[in-house]
């Protein structure tokens, strides 16, 4: 069975073609093609959450690539996001379903994301832990078996990649600079500064990140010689301490729910080091989605629709989008 | 002016913002990163009784939280590039006289946002925090 996939919570437009018996057949990220020109030149800055006009050339070109002229299921990210986001993408995907006389699947935007490994050659088994790490989310769930997701701990404050955006703009790196700062951490000397882990003090799988952006800034403004080395020695700090305290969560939830299987998914997952210090640090497997299905992608979309369809959970032709979506009630 | 000297401080402040408001109202909190403005509205809502996590809305430009029958706006502009997005994010939807909205980095939003009836601005001094505040309507005194 067939499944088209359209994500549009945020800043990204995703749309994939999902296969359940050849996998993944083709998917397309508005940033990754070249629309400049249908723009007359340079794409303008509001483009970027305009997904009205980015949308169906999007689709048009997965349904091209994977040669697919009639698909089983449409699947589209109900929430939660910005609502006028949400509305382009729940609309657009009722209507073809409407139209194709097919099955429309709502799905939740952390559901694809937990689900993203999944769409790898070696894939997690469940039932595994995921550690969620975004520019909009820092969770920690559990999760037993398909559809059955409980959060042990999230940040109470400042998600991890927001942290890592705004630690970059108060040392000059512009914004979103999280990839910047990672780069910029890779010259930093590691025992030159030592930053707070925040809450991994007191019990509990809770986050907080916030403080440790304003740590960040009052050790910058303290320096005298504010200098190239010292912003890195600074970025290095900031990352050693978040990829720290990220693994004495995962730590302390493992041992707490006995799981063998670690899934980290979300944009920060992409981070080599946070990558290179898990796999040191914890003695279990550790699952993690190619790159470009870390962030915000059409493919986690379709996959997750494929999987509600096989389970025979598609909606009524009314419909709603969810600008905040608890996964858990 | 006002000197705020903790977290705790900032929260408890955000708290009598919240009690002295009984209507619809246009808060724009301005100051730099980590100043304190998302803590400011933390206290805002545990004052009108919302007990749930608050988190920065820099990533989502928005959160929304419905307490006691009020829809409270909690915005993060600073991720805008352009005012004009905010048509494209469906900020009409968001916007009626009952509301309650609190602004962050509302010089983004310029003009496509409404007007304050109260300004807030914090600024660092050293470890603690200075507050102005200046009332911009009749709705914004009456809060002062």
């Amino acid at each position: 069975m067939r499944v088209l996939g359209i994500e549009t919570s945020c800043d990204e437009t995703g749309v994939a073609v999902y296969d359940t018996e050849q996998g993944l057949l083709a998917h397309t990220l508005y940033s990754q093609v070249d629309l400049h020109a249908q723009y007359g030149g340079v794409v303008p800055e509001l483009a970027s959450r305009d997904h009205v006009r980015k949308l169906i050339p999007l689709i048009k070109q997965v349904l091209a690539e994977s040669e697919t002229n009639k698909v089983d299921a449409v699947a589209y990210t109900a929430g939660p996001g910005l609502i006028g986001a949400l509305l382009v993408g729940v609309s657009v995907g009722r209507s073809l379903a409407w139209t194709w006389q097919v099955p429309a699947i709502g799905v939740h935007h952390i559901e694809g994301h937990l689900l993203a490994p999944m769409l790898e050659e070696a894939a997690p088994n469940f039932p595994f832990l995921a550690l969620l790490v975004s520019g909009g989310h820092t969770q920690l769930i559990e999760v037993a078996a398909w559809g059955k997701y409980k959060i042990l701990g999230e940040s109470l404050d400042d998600a991890a990649g927001e942290a890592f955006d705004k630690t970059a703009k108060l040392l000059g790196l512009g914004y979103p600079g999280g990839p910047a700062l990672a780069e910029l951490a890779l010259r930093g000397n590691p025992n030159r500064f030592d930053f707070p882990r925040p809450m991994t003090q007191r019990p509990g799988l809770d986050f907080s990140f916030s403080g440790l952006k304003t740590h960040v800034l009052t050790t910058w403004n303290k320096q005298e010689q504010q200098d190239e080395q010292t912003r890195a020695d600074i970025a290095r700090a900031f990352e050693d301490a978040v990829i720290d305290t990220l693994v004495i969560k995962c730590r302390r939830a493992i041992k707490q729910t006995k799981l063998k299987t670690l899934v980290i998914a979300g944009g920060v997952a992409a981070n080599k080091r946070l990558r290179s210090s898990f796999n040191e640090k914890l003695n279990i497997n550790i699952y993690y989605p190619r790159p470009i299905f870390c962030t915000d992608n059409g493919a986690m979309i379709a996959y997750a629709g494929a999987l509600r369809l096989l389970n025979n959970q598609s909606e009524a032709l009314a419909f709603k989008a969810y600008a905040r979506w608890s996964m858990f009630d | 002016m006002q000197i705020i000297s903790s977290a705790e401080e900032m929260e408890n402040f955000g708290g009598r913002l919240a009690r002295a408001c009984n209507s619809g109202c246009i808060f724009y909190l301005n100051g730099d990163l980590g100043v304190g403005k998302t803590t400011l509205t933390r206290g805002f809502l545990r004052a009108l009784g919302y007990t749930g996590k608050v988190k920065s809305p820099t990533y989502t430009l928005v959160e929304d939280y419905s307490v006691a029958e009020r829809m409270i706006y909690h915005f993060d502009l600073y991720r805008l590039g352009d005012p004009e997005e905010l048509e494209y994010i469906g900020i009409r939807d968001y916007l009626d006289e009952e509301a309650i909205c609190l602004i962050e980095w509302s010089e983004k939003g310029k003009p496509f946002i409404p007007k304050a009836d109260v300004e807030v601005q914090i600024s660092y001094d050293g470890e603690a925090r200075l507050l102005e505040l200046r009332a911009c309507s009749e709705i914004g005194e009456k809060i002062l």
